[in-house]
């Protein structure tokens, strides 16, 4: 699993801390607007936006429902195509897999495009361990790479940062013979050029998946900068990571789900490049891998599959939930703690690493505002599921949290006991049923003004007839 | 019509003036005000919390005060609660396994209101005729009511028609940071989400916010005051409840 950050600090911990950096605040401000203002654009401008919001859920909810059999098609097709299919049980499974294959190859540099799904493997490390030079090749994975971090955006790794903290990270790669300026063109040129040696060099390619073609056994990945392109096609051998619901059976759904992705995502009517890729190099082709291999990672998802929380498996991983999300704003991606951030984060952090209990309480990074429903392409709904989550976690719950609402469901059940509470409050004595709040209640008033009850509520005026 | 008034906890301990305006809003308007008696809270802490069964027990007492009610409609001057009511309770009482409670909820939802949605579609009360000089405010579209009623221009309209003048403000739609619970559970980010609000409103150069929830409202004020930001609130029923025609209407 890759770093696990959610081990030894707690949610509140985290968002605090990043809610108090400001430059970070201004960094997500500008980017997520950005981000929600390219994606209102475009969806703008169709004329039945919701309408093939509609249609891609249900091609989601018709592909989940038969993932077995879209799988093993994919996995036939491919397989007749000349590809090397591993069904990955965990991450531990999926990196000894890619490594296996990086020593049999003999690779020592290993050209990376970005790929969420070995970041949540944590496929650099395992690579490291085995001797292998990691090259990340899409700009912000390198950016965060050469900064020992993990991406804060499911689709813009390193957007917590500013063009003056990215000059600082690239400028010792640069040297000090080449002091590089804080302009995103020269900085984007400066990485080109230094990339660009290394898929040269690498003698093994891996990259993620934005969606497996059932029907042709095809894997298709979006991109911008063209370094995924480079990175499956330059060296001999090229491993590709999927998550194992990133699959559409047919083209003519997967024509709705790219078009969604780009749309959603950065607000683009589509990816500036759309890779499609069947089978490795064939006799034939000047260009391609010799081999390409297909990993089609698990790693709890099968667990999610039929469950009630199933529809988080509908992420199509563009991010837009993100860009909407007013808590994701304010503390950006490392406050989750985990690989996946935001809305969906909040949802598929607590599922997909159920085994850590730190990662339940995510569910409570949302004020439920819904934004995130509202601009998913695949109108997953997610406030549903967060809701769903906490009443998991609330099973668990300590045995003062249960007694505090068994005291506060007895008192408000009943008018008279309700009016009671009411009148204490109103001269300033909680009653007991809220006792576990105490601490919430006092913490709330040292950053506002302090809760007041009016003196007289209106039920007692209209009792007394003055209403 | 008789209208039954729920009155919400939020409102009746922390702003029986918002309550107080909506009645006399609703009397100018041509109606009746009752109050249930027996109505308390519609269980939102407890089921924004996960704890459906406490919900479900607050909820059922309120359920019950507002289904005996001799009236036509209901009506609540809040959108959150008023989306726990139309959109929750049948969920949550599903989840409870109080399959009685889930058709008497799914009953009382239609004809449930939100207050603007209300006088909406029934009609305002007289209101002082629009001078020249229309008031500045920026509307805050609270969240259940935006995305879960789908109540937008609803409220719109009503400001507008009380001689406010919305100005353009970019967060207009975005949370305030309070979400119940979610402001003890996490305290820094949520200051820091009434912040943007606050840091937003200024840039439009507007001092009040008018929006149709009493708990975002107060959540705004609360900050804004510990801040030191200029910054009054008013809900559209006090908005309203100012703008009536002196003498109208008080035959409750």
């Amino acid at each position: 699993m890759a770093e696990f950050t959610l081990s030894g600090t707690t949610l509140r911990q985290r968002t605090a801390e990043a809610a108090d950096d400001e430059r970070l605040r201004r960094s997500l401000a500008k980017a997520v607007g950005r981000f929600a203002d390219g994606r209102a654009a475009v969806m703008g401008v169709l004329e039945d936006a919701d309408g093939l919001r509609a249609a891609a859920r249900r091609i989601r909810y018709d592909v989940l429902a038969d993932l077995p059999t879209v799988l093993e098609r994919f996995a036939t097709n491919a397989i007749a195509a000349g590809v090397h299919v591993h069904w990955a049980v965990d991450a531990a499974d999926a990196n000894a897999y890619v490594v296996g294959v990086a020593r049999r190859i003999g690779a020592r540099t290993v050209v990376k495009g970005k790929s969420m799904a070995t970041e949540e493997t944590g496929l650099n490390h395992a690579l490291e361990d085995a001797g292998c030079h990691v090259v990340e090749t899409d700009l912000g994975e390198w950016i965060i790479q050469l900064a020992d971090q993990t991406p804060s955006h499911i689709i813009a790794p390193a957007v917590h940062l500013d063009r003056f903290q990215i000059r600082d990270i690239l400028q010792p790669v640069a040297g000090p013979d080449r002091p590089l300026g804080t302009e995103p063109e020269e900085l984007a040129g400066f990485a080109r050029g230094d990339r660009r040696a290394e898929f040269l060099r690498a003698d093994l390619g891996v990259s993620g998946c934005n969606f497996a073609v059932a029907e042709t056994g095809s894997i298709v990945l979006a991109e911008n900068e063209g370094n995924g392109r480079l990175s499956t096609t330059a060296p001999r051998v090229h491993v590709a990571v999927m998550w194992m619901e990133s699959i559409v059976a047919t083209w003519d759904q997967l024509d709705l789900m790219i078009n969604l992705l780009a749309r959603s995502g950065t607000g683009q009517h589509l990816s500036t490049y759309t890779n499609i890729l069947t089978g490795p190099r064939r006799a034939d082709e000047g260009d391609g891998p010799d081999e390409l291999h297909v990993v089609i990672l698990d790693n709890g998802r099968s667990d999610v599959l039929g469950s009630e929380f199933h529809e988080a498996l509908d992420c199509i991983r563009c991010g837009a939930c993100l860009n909407v999300c007013p808590v994701y704003r304010q503390v950006g991606g490392h406050a989750y703690g985990w690989v996946y951030s935001g809305p969906i984060g909040a949802v598929l952090t607590p599922l997909l690493a159920a085994d850590h209990p730190e990662a339940a309480e995510l569910a409570n990074a949302s004020t439920l505002c819904g934004a995130c429903m509202d601009a998913c392409p695949v109108s997953i709904p997610l406030q549903d599921m967060l809701l769903g989550l906490r009443r998991r976690k609330a099973a668990d719950a300590g045995a003062a949290e249960r007694a505090g609402w068994k005291a506060w469901a007895a008192a408000w059940s009943r008018p008279l006991t309700y009016r009671a509470t009411m009148k204490a409050m109103a001269v300033g004595r909680p009653f007991t049923g809220v006792a576990h709040l105490a601490p919430g209640l006092k913490r709330w008033g040292d950053g506002r003004e302090p809760l007041k009850p009016a003196a007289r509520s209106f039920t007692d005026r209209w009792k007394a007839g003055e209403v | 019509m008789r209208v039954g008034l729920f009155v919400t906890c939020v409102a009746d301990l922390f702003a029986p003036d918002v309550a107080e305006a909506t009645v006399r809003v609703l009397r100018a308007a041509g109606h009746e005000v009752v109050v249930p008696p027996g109505q308390t809270c519609c269980g939102q802490p407890a089921w924004n919390s996960g704890f459906a069964a406490e919900a479900a027990q607050v909820a059922r007492t309120t359920l019950a005060a507002l289904a005996a009610a001799d009236v036509d409609v209901i009506v609540a001057p809040a959108g959150s609660c008023t989306t726990m009511v139309r959109v929750f309770w049948p969920e949550l009482f599903e989840v409870a396994g109080d399959h009685a409670a889930v058709t008497q909820a799914t009953a009382l939802a239609e004809r449930f209101y939100e207050l603007t949605e209300l006088l909406d579609r029934f009609g305002l009360p007289p209101l002082l005729p629009v001078g020249a000089g229309r008031e500045p405010v920026a509307y805050h579209h609270s969240c259940h009511m935006l995305r879960e009623l789908r109540l937008e221009h609803e409220p719109e309209r009503a400001v507008d028609a009380a001689g406010c003048e919305r100005v353009a403000w970019s967060a207009d739609r975005r949370c305030c940071g309070f979400g119940g619970l979610f402001s003890f559970k996490l305290p820094e980010t949520s200051e820091s989400m009434a912040d943007d609000k606050l840091a937003t409103l200024t840039e439009s150069g507007c001092t009040e916010v008018v929006g149709a929830d009493p708990s975002c409202l107060l959540h705004l004020r609360a900050r804004a005051r510990h801040e030191g930001v200029a910054l009054r609130t008013r809900h559209v029923a006090e908005v309203l409840a100012e703008r009536l025609v002196p003498g109208d209407g008080h035959h409750g």
